[in-house]
């Protein structure tokens, strides 16, 4: 890589720990491209061809990430929604049931064991939910319906 | 059969920058500098944890081109594996590290079951996590 795309890279690696830190800020893709210092346009191209998704969907899978941590600790749905960020409970359901693969009353009611005995930094990378169909979240997979 | 950690690995992307981190902000002390070709080895350990060396090199050290282009672009994408380290002052740690301009990833917050961490990024882009146990 030349140095000009190494330093793209570190850009994108910035913007990418701002969501995973201010995921339960109103955080908008003109922020985040400015952290990148890029047009919200070319930072979603190269942030997906970076990470594999866009950074709209790695701040929804995070946001889904913590909010299923929250429901493994008993968290009402309705208070998950609102802790990570996402305003609209219709739409915060549905996208939890379609990147956990139930619905988030199920989740919650479920018995966490294994994640249980995680340290919270390998429950994040380990439990993170995956649209790219991955090893991740076997949990979550072995309990969804066949 | 007693065994233990000996060495562990951390690749960075300049070992100068690095060591200013690892020695200034975290406090370790440099034990070895080894040169070979146009690459070092730089060995850093703590007085803490006697016998163990955390050992600084670049992507292309003791690599093919090709392998080395590949550890760079996990390394600044900000993927390669976190180093977790232990410290007896969690505060005054982390006031350290930041003082040195070091990127946050997290402040000081206490976990679920009683440990605190924070979270750093080293200057290359590696993640560097320091927990304090809880007091006994």
């Amino acid at each position: 890589m030349t140095p000009q795309e190494l330093e793209n890279l570190a850009h994108l690696r910035r913007a990418r720990d701002l969501i995973d830190r201010e995921y339960a800020r109103p955080l908008d893709v003109p922020t985040m491209a400015a952290r990148a210092l890029m047009s919200p346009a070319h930072f979603s191209r190269q942030f997906r061809a970076a990470y594999g998704e866009t950074p709209y969907n790695h701040l929804m899978t995070r946001r889904i990430e913590r909010a299923m941590a929250l429901l493994r600790a008993g968290t009402t749905v309705t208070d998950a929604c609102m802790a990570v960020g996402c305003t609209s409970l219709g739409s915060f359901s549905s996208r939890f049931a379609e990147i956990v693969g139930m619905t988030a009353s199920e989740y919650r009611r479920r018995e966490h064991h294994a994640v249980e005995a995680m340290p919270a930094c390998v429950a994040k990378t380990q439990t993170r939910p995956s649209r790219h169909g991955s090893s991740r979240n076997e949990e979550a997979r072995e309990a969804a319906p066949a | 059969m007693a065994i233990a950690l000996q060495y562990t690995n951390v690749t960075v992307a300049d070992v100068d920058e690095s060591i200013v981190f690892y020695r200034d902000a975290l406090g370790l002390e440099v034990q070895n500098d080894v040169a070979s070709g146009n690459f070092r080895w730089v060995t850093l350990g703590t007085s803490a944890q006697p016998g163990l060396g955390i050992v600084l090199s670049e992507p292309h050290a003791g690599r093919s081109q090709a392998d080395g282009d590949a550890m760079q672009e996990l390394l600044v994408k900000g993927v390669l594996p976190m180093l977790v380290f232990n410290t007896d002052d969690l505060d005054a740690t982390f006031e350290t590290v930041r003082a040195s301009g070091a990127e946050v990833l997290q402040e000081p917050i206490d976990m679920g079951w009683g440990q605190r961490d924070c979270a750093f990024r080293d200057p290359s882009g590696n993640m560097v996590r320091i927990a304090q146990a809880p007091a006994p």
